[in-house]
């Protein structure tokens, strides 16, 4: 019986594969193949339930309209629970089934790709996380951020404590915690700079990974060191223990600005509700809420197939980003598109594509980027949400602050 | 069955001392030498490759933690840190020296096994739950360390980009070339290790494994050996890590997390403790049953749910089915999937005469 038992199950093993791995269909039809890694169950799961979907919608939405230049798209979605051997594998899927770009998800993982995306000539894009330097797109022609990284995030920041300050930052103390892991460090280098150029005093305060606790270092900003201001740059469940905390401290949370990692709704209910965290100032590379003429469009989409609108889009900030890469992927294959007549467009075509992309705003959810073949950021751009009344508010309109010294910073990367 | 086991003489040490002194064994190996070798790079596509290369490079690591927790029996969470020292001292003599790659593996390997071994010390006096918080202990300090100091690191980002291997005329990039790179590391680890242990060393592990209070009044040096063990299995996981480092173009910390260490410990366990076959088998189990799951569910989710819902079901529900297999792997067999394996063999091996 037992040994019944132990050959069926590896029977069981040795079948399965064969059962499971056939030829993938999705290149045979026209279709045009977009590889989408995400995150549902591991360490970023928060932001990848919300924000693949909204990747998802604009696809369908496209496709519902006729597709691109009569193609239809697939975006093929490989899970990689944030983990980097499936990601690697997801991403040779994608390769095999034909894909012609791949959306990125996380910073290992474009690390872990940066030369296979090269040797493939296959785009890939890092909205908001990765290497900064990858703005290059002479030293790094096939990544494409798409959206301010941490440096420019790091200028806008600052430019942002200034313009909060009265206009002058000179002898003000600015505190920047973060989270310590090699993407919570990255902006320091450019914020330490400006601290020189605009004479302020700026003191880092570490948060260690898991980032649950922070009580130390929020004590320390608020009644030591006594910042003028604050720049958060957390992840995960760490932001929301932020605001907690300098709410416990009695810390004013409107001398406060986050990164675009801990500016979601989903951080402001986990730190306890929007009447907790209000005045707290979040940084966006994508619009915010529900008022975008694109997700009405979507909704409309539903409601035709009889169906209510996903949940997910009550959550506008990771949606709206999801919606906002899916736009500029389709927008990058549209352009290649229309480069190459005959429809038949290589990852080289796309990149070309993403290098056309300019002042394609979706209405105001996407900022008026302008992607060229040395800059893959497209300008750095940024707004200020802040939490007020129940629900974002927008401060200021799209804008980037202090390029030069971005630009120095990128440049001095390439040097290495 | 086909095979005789009786009438097999040795007439000399040599046939003595072979790794496999019967002929069906030798024929299988010839056999598994031209699938692996032949069959499977010529005939299938390079995704199927890059799944296999994923399976290589986990089956190296994972020989080298069973040296370690199945035939020394100490306990280590600290295996993805010694990858790691591996793995950078390999991309900073790449990047500061320009040595060739068989140096750099040799060095992450010798650096790790350095490593590993300090992180080892404490295994003389502590056993059990209490070596694996030390261990634990080494994992975290290493990662801080690479982390933070910007000499090993190359920078905050603490990411080394490295040049493809070469050989010769040929640079190593794609997928194929990777595959028969890193399986001759693969053979080269399982010959290693099978020799490994039933030599006097690995005698000795087993010895100190099975009672080390025994093993210490047989006359083993327990301190020696035990620092050797981590020594040797550190050794494995900087060449893994070097591996890896050459087979994604880049060291990157993040790669070697606390997570990597569990799952390696996943591998050994559910392949078996102690058995050469079983961390290979392990290595095959945890890096493609995710994939299996998922390609199934992707077949057929449709049937049931709507696609938006079947993207959503997919990742939960592998995890739960993968940890509902691993469940129901150890309890049918505690020992591991090379135990099952054994079974089955003992079954036909005297099929159909079994009373």
């Amino acid at each position: 019986m037992r040994q019944l038992l132990a050959i069926v199950t590896a029977l069981m093993v040795l079948g399965s594969p064969l059962l499971a791995t056939g030829p993938s269909l999705a290149q045979s039809k026209g279709e045009i193949v977009i590889g989408v890694q995400c995150d549902r169950t591991g360490a970023t799961q928060i932001v990848g339930t919300v924000l693949c979907p909204g990747f998802h919608d604009y696809v369908a939405l496209v496709n519902s309209k006729g597709g691109v230049e009569g193609r239809m798209i697939k975006a093929l979605e490989v899970d990689h629970e944030y983990k980097v051997p499936p990601g690697m594998e997801a991403y040779e899927r994608f390769k095999k089934d034909g894909a012609v770009s791949v959306a990125v998800y996380g910073t290992p993982h474009i690390y872990a790709l940066a030369a296979k995306l090269t040797e493939d000539k296959i785009p890939g894009t890092s909205p908001g996380f990765g290497s900064a330097a990858a703005a290059d797109g002479v030293r790094y022609p096939y990544i494409f951020p798409i959206a301010a990284t941490y440096w420019s995030q790091g200028t806008a920041a600052v430019d942002f404590a200034k313009k909060q300050l009265g206009g002058s930052l000179k002898g003000k103390k600015i505190a920047y915690i973060f989270y310590d892991n090699p993407a919570g460090r990255e902006p320091i280098e450019v914020i330490q700079d400006l601290a020189g150029r605009e004479g302020f005093q700026l003191k880092e305060f570490a948060v260690p990974p898991p980032g649950v606790e922070m009580g130390a270092q929020v004590l320390d900003i608020a009644q030591r060191y006594r910042a003028d201001f604050v720049i958060a740059h957390l992840f995960g469940g760490a932001p929301a223990v932020s605001i907690k905390e300098l709410k416990r401290v009695g810390y004013p949370l409107k001398k406060v600005v986050s990164f675009v990692w801990g500016s979601a709704e989903a951080n402001i209910e986990a730190a306890g509700g929007f009447q907790v965290a209000e005045g707290y100032y979040t940084m966006q590379f994508a619009g915010v809420g529900t008022d975008y003429p694109v997700l009405n469009e979507i909704r409309e989409m539903y409601k035709k197939e009889g169906k209510p609108a996903p949940k997910e889009m009550a959550s506008t900030v990771f949606y709206n980003r999801g919606v906002l890469i899916g736009a500029l992927h389709v927008e990058a294959i549209r352009n290649a598109l229309k480069a190459k007549p005959d429809g038949k467009i290589t990852g080289a075509d796309v990149k070309a594509g993403f290098e056309k992309i300019s002042n394609f705003t979706l209405g105001g959810l996407v900022p008026p980027l302008k992607i060229t073949n040395t800059d893959h950021e497209g300008g750095g751009l940024v707004q200020i949400w802040q939490v007020k009344g129940g629900k974002f508010e927008k401060v200021t309109d799209w804008y980037a602050a202090y390029p030069d010294v971005v630009a120095k910073h990128i440049k001095a990367a390439a040097a290495k | 069955m086909i095979q005789r086991e009786c009438g097999v003489l040795k007439t000399t040490y040599e046939a003595d001392m072979a790794l496999y002194p019967l002929p069906i064994a030798r024929w299988t190996m010839l056999f598994l030498g031209v699938i692996f070798f032949g069959i499977i790079p010529m005939g299938l596509h390079e995704y199927y490759l890059s799944i296999a290369n994923l399976v290589w490079i986990a089956a190296v690591g994972a020989l080298g933690l069973n040296i370690l927790v199945g035939y020394t029996g100490q306990v280590s969470i600290g295996h993805g840190a010694f990858m790691s020292v591996g793995a950078y001292t390999a991309a900073n003599l790449a990047n500061r020296l320009d040595s060739p790659w068989p140096v750099n593996l040799i060095a992450g390997g010798l650096m790790a096994a350095l490593i590993g071994a300090i992180v080892g010390i404490p295994s003389v006096r502590i056993k059990g739950l209490y070596l694996a918080i030390a261990t634990l202990a080494g994992q975290l300090i290493i990662e801080w360390t690479i982390n933070h100091v910007t000499f090993i690191s190359g920078g905050v980002q603490a990411s080394i980009e490295v040049a493809r291997p070469r050989l010769g005329p040929w640079v190593l990039s794609s997928q194929r070339a990777m595959y028969y790179f890193l399986l001759v590391f693969v053979v080269l680890a399982i010959v290693g290790t099978m020799n490994l242990v039933r030599s006097r060393v690995g005698r000795a592990f087993i010895a100190i494994r099975d009672q080390d209070i025994a093993a210490e009044i047989i006359g083993i040096n327990i301190f020696r050996y035990k620092l050797l063990a981590f020594a040797i299995s550190s050794f494995y996981a900087g060449v893994t890590g070097v591996l890896y480092t050459y087979y994604l173009g880049i060291a990157n910390y993040e790669q070697f997390q606390i997570g990597v260490s569990i799952d390696y410990l996943a591998m050994i366990i559910i392949g078996g403790l102690g058995s050469v076959l079983g961390s290979i088998f392990g290595a095959f189990f945890v890096t493609l049953l995710p994939i299996v799951i998922r390609y199934t569910m992707e077949a057929f989710g449709g049937i049931f749910f709507d696609p938006q819902t079947v993207l959503n079901l997919i990742p939960n529900l592998r995890l739960m089915l993968f940890g509902a297999l691993i469940i129901f792997f150890l309890i049918v067999e505690p020992d591991g999937l090379n135990r099952l394996w054994r079974n089955i063999r003992n079954y036909f091996r005297i099929w159909p005469f079994a009373y």
